[in-house]
C-alpha cells in the first residue's frame, strides 16, 4: 500500500513536471511563431518615448483596447482614474486641454473648446473663454457656454454623483454654498454665481482667491460640458453623450465599450485629436496574465489601465519583444512615510534612521528593478513637475548607490535616546503585492539597527477609512506607511500639496499621512498658487521640496515606471507626462 | 447408482486427480474440483479436491460451517468463478464438472453462461440483497426468462406471473410490479425461486434458501422448493450449515470441512450412523423438535481453520474431542482419505468418512457416547 | 407527496430569507461593527462628506439593519425606490438592490451573467459525466491493470492541478500554439459556432477537474456495487456482462453520482469561480471575485443569494430526484 501511494504521488509530481515544461515551451513557441510579423515592425524599444513611434496620419480601422480594470466611471464628473481621463477625450472635450505631445510636451496646455487660452484678468481672479463656432454634441447640436458651465456644476452634486475630483468646486466655491444642479432652485439649473455665461459663446470663471493652475483644472474632464437634457445624473457613466471625435455605441461594465465616429463632430473645430481609427473597442477581462500573452499575440493593441506587463510576462516580452515596448516614468513616486503623531517619529532623529537604514536598492528590486520598478528616488518630486531635482540627494541616497547607510542610521538613532532601536509597526495595502514585497525589504533592512518592524497588511479597499484617518493610525501605531502618489494635475500643487500641506490633513481619506504642518510649506505653496508663471512657481517648489526633504517624514523608494506594450499595429504612439506615462490615446491609430 | 470411486480403487481415490477419465454417465458428477484465490496473504484453497455426484430428481444436502467451502463448491458448479471480479486470474480451479455428459470448466465462459439460469439456477441466501432493489420483482423474473427465451416482453411477464402464482405469492399480476424491498421475506424467498425456476432448470442450488428466514417460513419454503423438485424433477443441491434444514429433505449428505468431504453418504447413514467426530458436533449443536431437549447444545469448540495453512493430518485434528484417541500406526501428519465404510444406505449408495481412527472405535463413541445424549 | 413538497418548498423559502438575512448582516451591519463605513465604499478615491451623505440616504445606510433587511425583502418581491432628494433610481421586481458601483440594477446583470455561468456549467457536465463516468466503470473492471492505474493517475492529476495552472495550459496549446480553439468571446446569440468553438476549452479545462473525482467516485462505487449479491444473481441469471455491467451494475452506481452531480451543479450555478476568471467568462463567478474586490456590496448580496438559492435548490432536487431513482426512498 505504501509503496503504491509514493508511486502514484510520484506519477502526479512527473505529470506536473511534464505539463509545466510544456506551458513554458508552448508559451515561448506560441508567442515567437506569432511574432514573426510583429517583431519586423515593432518600432524599437523605448520608440514613444519622448518621440513619437510610427507617426501616421492614415484612418481607418479598428484600435484595440485590452484592459482588467474598469473605469471608475465613464461620467466625465465622475471618474478619477488616471486612464479615464486620458481615454475621455474620445468623447468629451473641455476648454483647454493638454497638448498633443510626447513626454514633457503633453503637460503644455492648448485650447480644446476655447478659441484661445484665457483671458486672465483680476489679478488672476478672472478667467474668460470664448468658444468656437463649430464644436457640436454627438445629435448636431453645438456646444454652449451654458452646457459647460452645467457640467461643471455636476461636480457639485457630490451628493448624487460622487467619485470625481473637486478642485474646481474647492477653487470656485470653497465655503461649498451651491448645492449642485439637481438641488438648484434656479429655473435653469444654472445657479452657480462663481461662473458667468453672459451668451452661448462666452464662459467667464471668477475666483475668490487667484490659483495659477486652474488652467489646469478647467483640463480636466471634471470641466466637460453636458447638456442637460441628456443628463441622466447617477446613470450618465453608462452612456455620456459625446462631443468629442467619437460616440459611446454600447458599453457593458466590466465587459466591453465600443466607440465608432461621431458624425456630428467637426474635425476642424479640434486641433488636439488625430481621431484615426474608424471604431474602438475596450475589451475588460479577468486573467491578466492572459492578457499580456494576447497582447504579445497580437489580438489587441494596448493595455488600457496601461499598468505595465505582469512579471509572468515581463521576461518573455523583453527577450523577444523588446521592439514593442516602452519604459516609461509614470509620475508616481512609491515611498513610506512616518506619521510624526507615532512615537517614536515624533522625533527627527528616529525617523532619520529609518530613511538612512532602509535598503533602497533592495526595495527597487522589490519593486521590480530599475525597469520595471523605477530609479531610486532621492526625494519626493517626481521628473516630470517644474521645480522638480533628480540630483537633490539630501540622504546621499544616490551617492551610496542606495545601499543602507548603518553608520548614519546609528548615530540618528543614538540622538533620539533609541541607541537599541525600537519597535514600530509598518501599515501596507493588502492588495498590492509589490508594496507587500516592498514593506517586507524594509522590515529586513531595519532589523539591521535594531528597529523590529511588524508588517500590518491592511484592507487596500478602505485606505481612506483607514491610514486616510489620523485617529486610527494613532491608535493602530503605524509608524511607517507605505504608499504611491500620482498627481492629478502636473504641478507641485497637484503633487505635493495633499501630500505636504498642514491644511489638507483631513479626518478621513486623508492623504497627509505624516500630519507635517510647517507653516512655512504651507506659505511656499500659497505663494507657488498665486504665480501664474510655472517656471517662478516652479522655484518656489523647488523650496518646498527641500523643507520637505529636510523634515525627514519621507522616505522615497523610486520614480515609478512600467514597462508598457504598444502593438506593432498602432501608429502615432507615445507616451505622456500629462496622462502618467500612458500613450495619447486620442493621437493613436492602426496600420489596417 | 454408479459410484465414480469404483473406477479407481475402494480407498483414498476420491481426492486424487482424475487423468482423463471418460465423460460420466451421471447427471452432475464433479470429480476432484479444487478451487484456489491467491491472495496477498498466501493461497486461499477453498474447495480443496471435492468430488460427489448426483442424479436428476435427487436432492444432493451439503452440510458445513461458514467458510467449509461449500458456496464456493456451488459457484464453481455455476461457472461464477471466472466472471466479474472473480475472473479467471482470480480463481484457480481445476477437476471436472459433468453436467450431463458436458464438461463445464473447460467449456467456453459463453457456453457456460447459456446454461446457466436455464440448466443450473439458484437460490440465494439472502433474496433481499440477492435481488436488484432498483427493479421490479416481475422485471427481474421475466428478465431471467428472455435471456434464455425468444419472447416478447408480454409472454415473459406472462410467465413470470404464472411462476410467482405458482410459488404462492397472492395477487402475482399487481405483486409483478412490486419492488423486492416491498416483499415480506418469505414472499421474496418465493419470487427468489420463482425466479429460478422460470426456464424449467434441471439443477437447481439453494445455498442456504431459509437461513434469513424465521422458522415457520423455512419450514413453508423447504415445502416448496420439495414440491416443486417432484414437479419439475430437477436435480437438487441444498447447501446449508443447518442439518436440520436437509433432514427432511435430503436423500444424501455431504459434510465439508475446511475445503474438503469429511463424510458423505445417504441421509439416513450420516444422520443415524455418522462416522465422523466433525458430524456428530454438527449433530449435537442442532436443535431438534423431535426430541426433547434434555442437555444443552453441544458445539463444535473452537473456530473453523485457516484455509491458507490447513493444517497437515486431519484438518479437524485441532478441533476433534478425539484427538487424543489412540489410532494404531497412523502418522499423524498424514491427511486421512475418505474411506468407504462399511454399512451402505439402503438405496446402495455407500457411506464414506475421512477419519484416523477405526472403524470400530467410531461406531463404539457413536453409539456409546454421543447418541444417547442427543 | 404533494404534502411533502410543499413543505420542501416552504423550507427552502425559509431558509433563503435566513441565508439572506445573515448574509445581509455580513456585509451590511459588520463594517458597521469593525467601524468602517459602507457607504465609503462607494465614494472613490475622495470621502467628501457630501459625498458619503448622498449615498448613505439613497442607500438606505442610516436605517436599523432590520428595517434595511425589510425593504430589500420587500424589494425582492415588489420593487423599490432608491431615493435621495430629487435623485430617485427606479429598481424593479424582483429589485436585488442597486449598484453604486456600476449604478446598474442587480437584477438585471445577475440575468447577463447567469447563462455564461450556466453554459459552462452544462457543457462541462455532459464532458465530465461521459469522460469521468466511463474512466471509472472501465477503471473498475480493469482493476489493478495498467490502464486503470494510468487513468487514476491522470484523475489524480485532475483532481490536484489548480484549474488555473490547467486553463492556461491548454490555453497555450490549443489555443496559442495549435490553434484549434478561440478563448471564449462571442456569444451564442451573436455567433453560435464562434461560442461554441471558443467554449470547449473552458469546458474541458472544468470537466477535467470533475470528470476526475467522478471516474475516482465511479470506479470506487462500481467496485462496491459490483460486489453486491444482485450482481452474482444478475449472473446466475446467465445474462450476458455487458447486460450485468451496463443495466444492473451500472444502476446502482448512478444513484450516489446523481446525488453528487446534482450538488455540483447546483455549487457550480453560483459561479465556476477560477475557470470563469482564467477564461476571463463574465459569469457569475467573476463577478463575483469582482464585486468582492470592488466592495460592491449589494452584487455580492445579489450573487450570494442566487447561489444559494440555487444550492438549496438542488439539493431539494437531488431529494426529489432520489425517490426517482431508489423505489425504497419514500418522501413523507
Amino acid at each position: 500500500m505504501t509503496t503504491h501511494r509514493t508511486s502514484k504521488r510520484r506519477l502526479a509530481a512527473g505529470t506536473a513536471v511534464v505539463l509545466a515544461a510544456m506551458l513554458t515551451a508552448t508559451a515561448c513557441g506560441g508567442a515567437e511563431k506569432k511574432d514573426d510579423k510583429a517583431a519586423a515592425s515593432g518600432s524599437g524599444f523605448n520608440a514613444g518615448i519622448d518621440k513619437v513611434a510610427n507617426a501616421s496620419d492614415k484612418k481607418g480601422g479598428e484600435l484595440k483596447f485590452v484592459g482588467t480594470q474598469d473605469a471608475d466611471s465613464w461620467d466625465p464628473q465622475r471618474g478619477y482614474y488616471g486612464f479615464m481621463w486620458d481615454f475621455s477625450r474620445y468623447y468629451t472635450r473641455q476648454l483647454i486641454s493638454f497638448k498633443p505631445g510626447p513626454g514633457k510636451e503633453s503637460t503644455e496646455l492648448v485650447p480644446d473648446l476655447a478659441t484661445a487660452k484665457a483671458e486672465i484678468s483680476d489679478g488672476g481672479k478672472t478667467y474668460k473663454y470664448t468658444l468656437k463656432d463649430n464644436v457640436t454634441w454627438e445629435d448636431g447640436s453645438p456646444v454652449t457656454a451654458q452646457d459647460v458651465k452645467y457640467g461643471i456644476e455636476r461636480t457639485w452634486a457630490q451628493d448624487v454623483i460622487s467619485g470625481g475630483p473637486v478642485y474646481l468646486q474647492q477653487v470656485l466655491d470653497p465655503k461649498a454654498e451651491y448645492p449642485g444642479p439637481y438641488k438648484d432652485t434656479a429655473p435653469d439649473k444654472l445657479g452657480l454665481k462663481a461662473i458667468e455665461t453672459p451668451d452661448a459663446k462666452t464662459i467667464i470663471f471668477k475666483l475668490p482667491t487667484p490659483n495659477g493652475d486652474f488652467e489646469q483644472m478647467l483640463a480636466m474632464p471634471a470641466a466637460s460640458p453636458v447638456k442637460q437634457d441628456k443628463d441622466t445624473a447617477a446613470k450618465y457613466g453608462l452612456k455620456p453623450f459625446s462631443n468629442g471625435p467619437y460616440k459611446i455605441d454600447s458599453y457593458e461594465p466590466n465587459k466591453s465599450m465600443k466607440l465608432s465616429r461621431n458624425e456630428n463632430y467637426k474635425p476642424e473645430s479640434d486641433t488636439i485629436r488625430k481621431a484615426l481609427p474608424d471604431t474602438i473597442s475596450v475589451t475588460f477581462m479577468a486573467n491578466a496574465d492572459d492578457m499580456d500573452k494576447r497582447l504579445m499575440n497580437g489580438e489587441f493593441d494596448l493595455d488600457i489601465n496601461a499598468t505595465g506587463i505582469g512579471q509572468a510576462a515581463r521576461a518573455t516580452a523583453l527577450k523577444d519583444h523588446k521592439g514593442n515596448l516602452d519604459n516609461g516614468q509614470t509620475g508616481f513616486i512609491r515611498y513610506a512615510v512616518m506619521p510624526q503623531t507615532v512615537a517614536p517619529f515624533d522625533n527627527i532623529e528616529c525617523r532619520k534612521a529609518v530613511i538612512y537604514a532602509a535598503d533602497k536598492k533592495s526595495l527597487q528590486t522589490a519593486r521590480g528593478g530599475p525597469q520595471a520598478g523605477g530609479d531610486i528616488a532621492p526625494n519626493m518630486l517626481p521628473l516630470g513637475i517644474k521645480g522638480s531635482d533628480a540630483k537633490y540627494d539630501p540622504y546621499e541616497v544616490l551617492k551610496n548607490d542606495g545601499k543602507p547607510n548603518l553608520e548614519k542610521a546609528k548615530e540618528a538613532l543614538k540622538a533620539c535616546g533609541k541607541e537599541t532601536g525600537f519597535k514600530t509597526t509598518i501599515a501596507v495595502r493588502n492588495n498590492k503585492p509589490v508594496e507587500v514585497a516592498t514593506a517586507v525589504s524594509l522590515q529586513n533592512a531595519l532589523k539591521q539597527v535594531g528597529i523590529e518592524a511588524d508588517v500590518d497588511q491592511f484592507d487596500g479597499a478602505q485606505t481612506s477609512g483607514i491610514i486616510g484617518s489620523p485617529k486610527v493610525v494613532k491608535e493602530k501605531g503605524y509608524g511607517i506607511i507605505i504608499m504611491g502618489w500620482g498627481a492629478d494635475f502636473p504641478t507641485g500643487q497637484g503633487f505635493s500639496q495633499p501630500l505636504v500641506d498642514g491644511r489638507f490633513i483631513l479626518q478621513s481619506g486623508n492623504n497627509n499621512f505624516s500630519e507635517l504642518n510647517d507653516p512655512a510649506i504651507n506659505s511656499l505653496f500659497d505663494q507657488a498658487i498665486a504665480e501664474t508663471d510655472p517656471t517662478k512657481a516652479g522655484d518656489i517648489y523647488k523650496q518646498m521640496n527641500q523643507k520637505v526633504s529636510e523634515a525627514a517624514v519621507y522616505l522615497p523608494f523610486v520614480y515609478d515606471k512600467t514597462i508598457t506594450w504598444r502593438s506593432s499595429r498602432l501608429t502615432n504612439a507615445y507616451t505622456t507626462d500629462a496622462y502618467n506615462g500612458r500613450y495619447d490615446y486620442a493621437s493613436l491609430g492602426v496600420v489596417k | 447408482m454408479t459410484d465414480p470411486t469404483t473406477k479407481t480403487g475402494e480407498t483414498g481415490a476420491l481426492n486424487q486427480p482424475y487423468d482423463g477419465a471418460p465423460s460420466s454417465t451421471a447427471f452432475l458428477d464433479v470429480r476432484d474440483l479444487k478451487v484456489h484465490f491467491p491472495t496477498e496473504d498466501g493461497l486461499v484453497k477453498s474447495v480443496d479436491g471435492l468430488s460427489f455426484t448426483l442424479e436428476k430428481g435427487r436432492t444432493l444436502g451439503i452440510v458445513g460451517e461458514s467458510g467449509s467451502g461449500k458456496s464456493v463448491t456451488s459457484l464453481g458448479i455455476m461457472g461464477l468463478h471466472r466472471v466479474g471480479q472473480y475472473g479467471r486470474q482470480r480463481a484457480r480451479i481445476s477437476g471436472e464438472i459433468w453436467l450431463d455428459g458436458k464438461e463445464l470448466l473447460s467449456a467456453d465462459e459463453d457456453e457456460v453462461r447459456r446454461l446457466r439460469g436455464r440448466e443450473i439456477a439458484m437460490i440465494f441466501q439472502d433474496p433481499l440483497s440477492a435481488m436488484h432493489p432498483y427493479f421490479t420483482v416481475g422485471k427481474q423474473i421475466s428478465e431471467a426468462y428472455r435471456v434464455h427465451h425468444k419472447v416478447d416482453k408480454k409472454a415473459a411477464r406472462k410467465r413470470a406471473v404464472e411462476l410467482l402464482d405458482r410459488v404462492g405469492i397472492p395477487e402475482p399480476h399487481k405483486r409483478f410490479d412490486s419492488y423486492p424491498h416491498e416483499f415480506s421475506g418469505g414472499m421474496r424467498q418465493r419470487a427468489m425461486i420463482a425466479m429460478a425456476l422460470v426456464n424449467n432448470p434441471e439443477l437447481l442450488i439453494a445455498d442456504e434458501p431459509t437461513t434469513a428466514l424465521d422458522v415457520t417460513v423455512q419450514a413453508q419454503i423447504l415445502d416448496l422448493i420439495r414440491d416443486l423438485q417432484k414437479e419439475f424433477g430437477s436435480a437438487v443441491i441444498m447447501i446449508t450449515h443447518d442439518l436440520g434444514v436437509v433432514a427432511e429433505m435430503a436423500d444424501e449428505l455431504l459434510v465439508m470441512y475446511g475445503g474438503r468431504c469429511v463424510e458423505r453418504g445417504t441421509a439416513e447413514k450420516v444422520f443415524y450412523e455418522p462416522r465422523h467426530p466433525y458430524t456428530w458436533g454438527l449433530l449435537g449443536s442442532m436443535p431438534r423438535i423431535d426430541r426433547e431437549q434434555t442437555e444443552r447444545l453441544i458445539p463444535v469448540k473452537g473456530s473453523p481453520p485457516s484455509l491458507i495453512n490447513i493444517p497437515s493430518g486431519c484438518a479437524f485434528n485441532p478441533r476433534c474431542p478425539y484427538a487424543d484417541v489412540p489410532k494404531g500406526n497412523v502418522t499423524r501428519t498424514v491427511r486421512p482419505e475418505l474411506t468407504a465404510q462399511d454399512d451402505t444406505g439402503q438405496d446402495g449408495t455407500r457411506h464414506w468418512s475421512a477419519c484416523h481412527m477405526s472403524q470400530e472405535e467410531r461406531t463404539r463413541i457413536w453409539t456409546e457416547e454421543i447418541a444417547p445424549k442427543l | 407527496m404533494l404534502a411533502y413538497l410543499i413543505r420542501r418548498i416552504f423550507a427552502v423559502l425559509v431558509m433563503l430569507l435566513v441565508i439572506t438575512l445573515v448574509t445581509f448582516g455580513i456585509f451590511f451591519l459588520f463594517p458597521k461593527l469593525i467601524g468602517t463605513d459602507p457607504a465609503l465604499y462607494f465614494v472613490g478615491k475622495q470621502s467628501d462628506p457630501a459625498a458619503i451623505e448622498g449615498i448613505r440616504q439613497k442607500m438606505g445606510l442610516d436605517d436599523p439593519i432590520l428595517v434595511q433587511f425589510g425593504k430589500f425583502v420587500v424589494g425582492l418581491v415588489a420593487g423599490r425606490t432608491y431615493a435621495n432628494g430629487s435623485d430617485v433610481t427606479q429598481c424593479a421586481a424582483p429589485c436585488f438592490g442597486y449598484s453604486f458601483k456600476t449604478e446598474q440594477e442587480v437584477w438585471p446583470l445577475l440575468l447577463d451573467w447567469l447563462p455564461v455561468t450556466l453554459s459552462l456549467a452544462m457543457g462541462a457536465v455532459v464532458l465530465w459525466v461521459a469522460g469521468g463516468v466511463a474512466t471509472g466503470v472501465v477503471s473498475a473492471l480493469k482493476r489493478g491493470s495498467l490502464l486503470d492505474r494510468s487513468a487514476m493517475g491522470v484523475a489524480l492529476a485532475g483532481v490536484s492541478l489548480p484549474i488555473y495552472f490547467t486553463g492556461m495550459l491548454v490555453i497555450a496549446l490549443f489555443s496559442d500554439q495549435l490553434g484549434w480553439f478561440g478563448r471564449p468571446e462571442a456569444s451564442f446569440a451573436e455567433d453560435p459556432g464562434r461560442w461554441f468553438n471558443g467554449m470547449i476549452l473552458p469546458w474541458v479545462s472544468l470537466a477535467f477537474l470533475y470528470a476526475a473525482m467522478y471516474a475516482r467516485l465511479t470506479r470506487a462505487t462500481m467496485l462496491e456495487v459490483l460486489g453486491e449479491d444482485y450482481i452474482r444473481t444478475a449472473r446466475a441469471k446467465g445474462l450476458t456482462e455487458p447486460v450485468v455491467i451496463g443495466k444492473h451494475a451500472m444502476r446502482s452506481t448512478m444513484t450516489p453520482i446523481l446525488t453528487v452531480l446534482g450538488l455540483d451543479l447546483g455549487a457550480l450555478m453560483g459561479g465556476a469561480v477560477l475557470t470563469e476568471y482564467t477564461f476571463s467568462l463574465h459569469g457569475l463567478g467573476y463577478s463575483a471575485v469582482r464585486a468582492i474586490s470592488e466592495h460592491d456590496l449589494p452584487v455580492i448580496l445579489g450573487i450570494t443569494l442566487i447561489s444559494a438559492f440555487f444550492v438549496v435548490a438542488a439539493n431539494l432536487i437531488v431529494d426529489l430526484l432520489y425517490a426517482v431513482i431508489d423505489p425504497r426512498v419514500r418522501l413523507s
